[in-house]
């Protein structure tokens, strides 16, 4: 008797067992009666959206309509909306002979991005990319240098624009956090105090009010005479509000930093900031760096609230889209559209912060 | 008896004020952080006076006792354009407050479902919870928000052809129509109900305690089930029997009776329920996966039934790990609630929003905002936090 386990040979013909998929199928979906009954339930559930679905996405969906009269006679999507609508959703209002610049402002700051997700950059050269990189893209983005004309910032918009919050934010919150998250663990009570009520007062409210509180209120903070642009001031809210959060995160790595640590830097002479430099963050940062990576992707979905205020980010471009006329209820494509676009950035952040992670583990074990 | 005095007590070294001591570095560093912050603050408080005084805005709460003059949408207390703009703000915080509870509430229900499905063996269960969890993550809120919004709003039909998906329910462009119950019956119902939960409360205080003492296990679990059921069903009963479903009907152009919800109350709870579930997943999920398969198979070994050992063994260890995350997430859904201002329905933010475009009084407008959400964030911090102390793992 050679059988497999669980398998009475009687009742089971032998071709059965042998044949690997019903095998699977046997142990994966029909093991016992509550799988059976879950399998049977998810496949009714599937099969009550997937092929309606897919008849609306792409079977009965049109690309080449030419207006919306001819889009209403078909029943599924309406892509050519997309197709006709895609440079404003992606660029916004940028002037349309020169919106090779926004792409090309997007491209770089791309590039920089997944250029930092390689291990082997990771040292010093890797800031002054950030540094080359982000300069050009403002560069690019406005003009009025190199023969490049002036579009002023308030013509941004779209992909870009929804890129530049985020990596922007990133990059200045992420000092900020830190210089947070080592006052927060400071002995000096005073700086302490500040830390703690600074990261606790902006997590404990919402973004929108922040952002509210960019557009209505910092106009009043400054000086007469001096004005700072809508889109300068969000971006000011969102680097305050994401260095709050990086600061917790961050504290969480300095907390996982042994004693020993800082006891045998103490023990070599050096000060508190070489410490810091030299041995504790270092070992604290590369531990919170899937958490830190996290964080990014929320701060990405986020920087649509500004959407809010007014600015002309990816998801206010989408609105704008809807609003034509000649064009309307194609709401749903649009929408889909841009949430594809969200989710390919979010996704495939978060696989390689997931592999990261499998990465950074391995390197612990003996 | 040895008697060893040291010869020399150890002098406490004299303080001196050098900048080598670090006492007075840290006390000069100290000095000069809250100068600076209050220093700061001073220059944007002075700057926002004198803009103020320029532009002749008078600060100040008095605005909240004024004559509010707008309309809103819907409210769980009556609400006119004569009423203040403090009863208005009041409406609001209630909306934030309902559309938070219920969305904690489901989405908890939710998550922890999916969550646990994606530990199931069952492939095809796994799979899909896999895909919901990483496509609703990877889309922000508001996006989805709109989405939803646009479902109810634009592709639902007119009243006239509402969607009827069970007895008393309509899906239509104007929301969502439920059957309610009413009568005095619920009161009485609700009380009943009151009843069984304190008293099963205390047969779980007594059943432990006589484990304790004798050994003998009591099944609470079944009791629970028939005092849960016969005590309001008993109350109901006494009471008179009065209790009516009022089902909503077509009349005319819409919809008489029952119970609405708005397309925006419906999309925002959807919205809601449904990223936040997906982030709730990941938390039941890994809090499982955090508890070592040794104390399974230990459990096991021990002879204790499956789903004792979850209850008795894995759920009290899971949890240690679930609380603070999840704590975090309801924290969201709190401040999350506030993208209502997008779609329109009245919740905090959104009536603040159109009182401080209307009166011009931003600042207290923003730090209402502000203390409000602080409130409630810190007050769920607070009670997550005393029972995360509660549950934690008790050390010498």
């Amino acid at each position: 008797m050679n059988a497999a386990p669980n398998v009475n040979p009687s009742s089971v013909p032998s071709v059965w067992s042998s044949v690997a998929a019903l095998h699977w199928l046997r142990t994966q979906l029909f093991s016992s009666p509550l799988n059976t009954l879950l399998t049977l339930l998810t496949l009714w559930l599937l099969l009550a959206t997937v092929p309606a679905m897919v008849d609306w996405f792409f079977l009965n969906s049109t690309v080449t309509a030419t207006s919306a009269q001819e889009c209403r006679k078909v029943t599924g999507a309406c892509w050519a909306v997309i197709v006709e609508k895609h440079r404003l959703i992606l660029f916004g209002v940028y002037p349309y002979e020169e919106q090779w610049r926004p792409l090309l402002a997007t491209l770089l700051l791309l590039g920089v991005i997944v250029l930092s997700g390689v291990r082997r950059f990771w040292n010093f050269s890797l800031l002054l990319f950030w540094v080359i990189a982000l300069s050009a893209a403002a560069i690019l983005m406005w003009g009025g240098v190199f023969g490049l004309t002036y579009v002023e910032n308030s013509r941004w918009g779209g992909l870009p624009l929804t890129l530049m919050l985020s990596t922007f934010g990133i990059a200045f919150a992420f000092p900020l956090g830190i210089v947070l998250a080592l006052g927060r663990r400071s002995n000096m009570p005073a700086i302490k105090t500040i830390c703690i009520v600074y990261i606790e007062l902006i997590r404990g409210v919402p973004l929108i009010s922040l952002l509210f509180m960019s557009a209505v209120m910092l106009p009043l903070f400054l000086p007469e005479g001096l004005t700072i642009d809508k889109l300068l001031r969000a971006q000011v809210a969102i680097i305050l509000f994401a260095a709050a959060y990086m600061a917790e995160t961050i504290r969480g790595g300095l907390q996982a930093i042994p004693k020993g640590q800082f006891e045998g830097a103490d023990s070599l002479g050096l000060t508190y900031w070489q410490q810091m430099r030299l041995i504790v963050l270092p070992q604290a940062l590369k531990i919170v760096i899937p958490p830190l990576v996290g964080l990014f992707i929320a701060l990405f979905k986020d920087t649509s609230l500004v959407v809010i205020i007014g600015i002309f980010d990816l998801t206010q471009a989408a609105k704008a889209a809807l609003v034509d006329q000649a064009w309307r209820g194609f709401s749903i494509e649009i929408y889909v559209f841009i949430s594809a676009i969200y989710f390919v950035f979010c996704y495939s952040m978060s696989k390689y912060s997931q592999s990261l992670e499998k990465r950074l583990a391995t390197e612990h074990q003996r | 008896m040895l008697n060893i005095k040291p010869t020399a007590v150890a002098q406490a070294p004299k303080k001196r004020l050098s900048w080598n001591n670090p006492e007075v570095r840290a006390i000069v560093y100290q000095v000069l952080a809250v100068a600076l912050v209050v220093g700061a603050g001073w220059y944007l408080v002075h700057n926002t006076l004198h803009n103020l005084s320029v532009r002749n805005i008078n600060t100040g709460f008095d605005f909240l006792t004024r004559e509010a003059g707008f309309a809103i949408g819907e409210g769980m207390i009556s609400f006119t354009p004569a009423d203040t703009y403090q009863r208005a703000i009041t409406v609001g915080v209630l909306n934030t407050l309902r559309v938070a509870l219920l969305g904690i509430l489901f989405a908890t229900i939710l998550g922890t479902i999916i969550g646990i499905a994606r530990l199931s063996k069952n492939w095809l269960v796994r799979t899909v919870c896999s895909v919901y969890v990483e496509v609703m993550r990877n889309i922000p809120l508001l996006l989805q928000l709109f989405f939803w919004y646009v479902i109810l709003i634009e592709t639902m039909p007119g009243p006239r052809r509402a969607y009827h998906p069970m007895p008393g329910v309509f899906v239509s462009n104007r929301g969502i129509q439920m059957p309610t119950v009413h009568g005095d019956g619920l009161t009485w119902l609700l009380v009943g109900l009151a009843l069984a939960v304190v008293l099963c409360l205390v047969l779980r205080r007594w059943a432990r305690r006589r484990q304790e003492q004798t050994g003998q296990v009591f099944a609470l679990g079944r009791v629970a089930i028939a005092l849960l059921l016969l005590t309001p069903t008993l109350a109901w009963w006494l009471s008179g029997a009065q209790l009516s479903l009022d089902v909503p009907e077509l009349k005319g152009f819409n919809f008489a009776g029952g119970m609405t919800l708005t397309p925006e109350f419906a999309a925002l709870l959807f919205g809601l329920v449904i990223y936040t579930s997906a982030f709730i997943a990941e938390v039941v999920r890994s809090g499982i996966q955090s508890v070592h398969r040794g104390q399974w198979e230990a459990a096991g070994a021990l002879g204790i039934k499956n789903s004792l050992v979850l209850r008795l063994v894995v759920l009290p260890q899971a949890l240690r790990v679930i609380i603070p995350p999840m704590t975090s997430q309801y924290l969201n859904i709190t401040k999350n609630s506030s993208l209502a201002v997008a779609i329109g329905y009245p919740d905090l933010v959104s009536v603040i929003n159109t009182t401080l475009n209307q009166t011009g009084q931003a600042i207290e407008g923003i730090l209402m905002i502000m203390a409000a959400y602080l409130t409630v964030s810190l007050s769920i911090s607070v009670f997550m936090n005393w029972y995360n102390k509660r549950i934690a793992l008790v050390e010498r």
